[in-house]
């Protein structure tokens, strides 16, 4: 018996062990489970009381451990709603609109508090907030214009890093059009609503959009995002040069800054114009339907000299590279190695690039350099290209010869067979 | 005229150059109406010649390395003088060798001239087409461009899938776990030294079984010819077959030549093995076969890897193809059916699945 006892105390041990195992799982599952009966009526409630468990999961506050309490205060243990929402418990309700900025501000502007969650994430967001013009006219009493929950969203608010975001570089425009957009709500604002438009047909939303290149610009890039206001005349070059830094250096030197600040021109706005920028072509220099310069000056003057010179001058390096394109694409095509040549056109190309970024300096000397060094480029592929359909021909006519005397051998081989075998 | 007599007089002296040809001018070669394939052998040999003398021209400027094989192929191809024919010429030599090779197979097959006694001859033929595709699979890495690098990523990760030396086996030919320079010096190597030399070994036997056992007859006319002695027709080996087989090499040269001039062998983007491969990537025709093949295997049969099962599959394939003639009865009346059944579905297999294999994305 002793020996069987041994034998099954394995078996019990075991038995024992499993029971304290369920017990602890039943209390760690217990404990994990905290009560909240915020959620338990409002995701049976219509919009805009309702507030569903997924909802709320989907919220950057939810998931950095944040609560309804947080914001609304109340007791959410308790099944009771009168304990659950009463004033005693802390319960504050519907947030009051002019209460928004302040109360998302008491914890986004406690660098100390936001620092245990997100070290990088900036605490300056109301303080801009204060200087925008959304934030100027909300201290006013305008309570129209935008507070966070507008742009951000709330009880689904994502990481502006998240695609789905309202604030994610690809949907601000969106979001910034919800209300500028709506010529309607815009009503009394004496702005136009139009920007959404003409921003949707611009340069910028096509390599935002639809090539999805976040570097590109959206509402936010030139107006800020906490602290938007429009940038001003005198500073629009200030905000274009962020990114287009070599023709905001060839703009400050020129003298069209002076005129355009004399005149109280908006900068690169007077040329480009702002929401609907275009990509740019040389047809900005002429004079038909596109042309820009042609808008302050008059025909004839020593300025209208100047383009005529520039457009021609880009104009002959343009034809010049295409005319080196097609005789390099026909010798290709013929399978002529001209790799080369063909990595020549893109310096070629880059120094149009060049050039037209040089139009910035208003100088035609210096458009020159860049215009001549890309000629010379232009003309040695041009070279290379022909250089190589002489090849091709001289590859053909030597092919030709040795076909002709290979018929020769073969008509003798033939004849000498027929010799031998008669 | 006389120079020229007196120079073959003295070679004979000491070469005792008649006796040396006195079999060739004894030999003959059987005269039907199929006796036009008997060249595809020959063509064969001149596209190798042809091979090994451009591949000697082109040794003077490539250079292997991951450095420098692509800027030497363009340096062959743009500055040397007619080292845009020499390369071209070489490539599509390469090409045309493969497939008058695979030609030349068939047409033994067909023609039953694998039978007894000529096993051995079938069997070195065999050897050297893997050879020639080997030759293929070597020489397209070398000019290091984009499409040969990952084209020999792909083949040499399928030899990797062989059970148990696969691993060792794609280590060993790749110089290391990737594709890098290193597998470009040793594909280089085998490519101008270890196959050359085996491959003309193999040539030298092939050629001495052929002349020493004469040309096949197909079974129908052997057996006619041995009722009816009078009714067999022959041709001298030299000079008429040789001349005729001259011609056929003047036609092959003339083919080369156009498809050289005309359609300059591509050399395509350098490789860069940090980027990703490009979509719809193919091996060379002669492989495609086996390679829409692999992909056309499930993932798993049964228990076992679809791609390992398919690489299994054509080694066991490749091994009972060489030894074909072993199974042909020795009676050239009775010869065996499923043989030349087997030839027709092998032949519309390995067509069809490299027209599908072009076609597929």
């Amino acid at each position: 018996m002793a020996i069987l006892r041994n034998k099954l105390r394995p078996f019990r041990a075991a038995r024992y062990a499993g029971l304290a195992g369920f017990i602890l799982l039943a209390a760690c599952l217990g404990y994990g489970q905290t009560t909240n009966s915020c959620l338990d009526c409002h995701s049976a409630l219509p919009d805009p009381l309702g507030v569903t468990q997924e909802k709320f999961s989907q919220d950057i506050h939810a998931q950095k451990g944040l609560t309804c309490t947080s914001c609304h205060g109340g007791d959410p243990t308790s099944d009771d709603p009168d304990k659950a929402m009463s004033r005693k418990a802390g319960w504050k309700g519907k947030i009051d609109r002019k209460q928004i900025p302040q109360l998302c501000g008491s914890c986004h502007s406690d660098p100390a508090y936001i620092r245990q969650f997100n070290p990088s994430l900036r605490t300056d967001q109301l303080g801009q907030y204060r200087t925008s013009v959304h934030g100027k006219r909300f201290a006013a009493g305008d309570t129209k214009v935008a507070v966070c929950t507008d742009c951000h969203s709330v009880h689904d608010l994502r990481a502006p890093s998240d695609p789905r975001s309202t604030v994610n570089p690809v949907n601000v425009a969106n979001t910034c059009a919800r209300c500028h957009a709506d010529a309607d709500y815009m009503k009394g604002y004496s702005i136009p609503t139009d920007q959404f438009a003409k921003y949707s047909a611009s340069v910028h939303h096509q390599a935002l959009a639809v090539r999805g290149d976040l570097s590109a610009p959206t509402c936010s890039t030139c107006h800020g995002n906490h602290g938007a206001a429009p940038p001003g005349i005198d500073r629009v070059q200030n905000v274009c040069s962020n990114c287009h830094a070599f023709q905001a250096q060839m703009y400050e030197k020129s003298s069209h800054k002076k005129a355009f600040e004399a005149a109280s021109l908006p900068g690169c706005v007077v040329c480009h114009s702002n929401h609907g920028i275009r990509h740019p072509t040389d047809a900005y220099l002429g004079t038909g339907p596109d042309a820009v310069c042609m808008r302050c000056h008059s025909p004839g003057d020593v300025c209208d000299q100047a383009r005529a010179g520039l457009l021609n001058s880009l104009s002959r390096l343009d034809e010049a590279i295409k005319s080196a394109e097609q005789v390099l694409r026909v010798a290709e095509s013929s399978g002529m190695e001209v790799s080369e040549a063909r990595l020549g056109q893109d310096q070629a190309r880059d120094s149009l690039t060049k050039a037209r970024v040089t139009i910035h300096s208003f100088r035609t000397d210096l458009v020159d350099q860049d215009i001549q060094a890309g000629l010379k480029i232009a003309a040695k592929n041009l070279q290379a290209g022909k250089e190589a359909m002489v090849e091709r021909n001289y590859r053909r006519v030597g092919l030709g010869i040795s076909l002709i005397a290979i018929a020769i051998v073969l008509a003798g081989l033939r004849l000498y067979i027929k010799k031998i075998e008669s | 005229m006389s120079f020229l007599r007196n120079l073959r007089n003295w070679l004979d002296e000491r070469l005792e150059w008649d006796d040396l040809i006195a079999p060739l001018r004894k030999k003959t070669v059987p005269l039907h109406r199929l006796s036009y394939w008997y060249f595809l052998g020959g063509i064969t040999l001149f596209l190798f010649v042809i091979q090994v003398l451009t591949g000697i021209l082109l040794l003077l400027y490539y250079r292997p390395g991951a450095n420098e094989a692509f800027e030497s192929v363009q340096y062959i191809m743009t500055r040397v003088r007619f080292g845009w024919l020499v390369r071209s010429i070489h490539s599509w030599s390469a090409n045309l060798m493969i497939f008058t090779a695979f030609a030349h197979m068939f047409s033994v097959l067909f023609l039953k001239a694998y039978r007894k006694p000529r096993e051995l001859t079938w069997v070195s033929g065999v050897i050297l087409l893997f050879l020639v595709m080997g030759f293929g699979f070597s020489g397209y890495l070398l000019p290091w461009n984009t499409l040969a690098f990952f084209a020999t990523k792909v083949g040499t990760e399928i030899t990797g899938q062989v059970p148990i030396v696969g691993k060792p086996l794609m280590i060993f030919l790749r110089g290391g776990e990737e594709v890098t320079g290193a597998t470009l010096t040793r594909f280089f190597g085998f490519h101008v030294a270890v196959l050359p030399g085996i491959a003309t070994l193999l040539i030298l036997l092939h050629l001495l079984l052929v002349q020493r056992l004469g040309m096949s007859v197909p079974p129908k006319l052997e057996v006619q010819w041995t009722a009816n002695p009078s009714a067999k027709r022959e041709m001298k080996f030299f000079p008429n077959f040789t001349l005729r087989e001259l011609m056929a090499w003047y036609v092959a040269l003339g083919a080369l030549g156009a498809l050289a001039a005309l359609f300059p062998w591509d050399l395509g983007v350098k490789a860069d093995p940090f980027v990703s491969a490009p979509a719809g990537i193919k091996p060379e025709w002669y492989f495609l076969f086996m390679f829409q093949t692999l992909k056309l295997i499930p993932p798993k049969v049964w228990f076992i890897d679809g791609e390992v099962l398919g690489v299994l599959a054509f080694g066991l394939i490749g091994l009972l193809w060489l030894l074909l003639p072993f199974f042909e009865s020795d009676d050239p009346s009775r010869p065996r059916r499923w043989i030349t059944g087997l030839a027709v579905f092998a032949l519309a297999y390995v067509a069809g699945m490299s027209v599908y294999g072009h076609l597929a994305k």
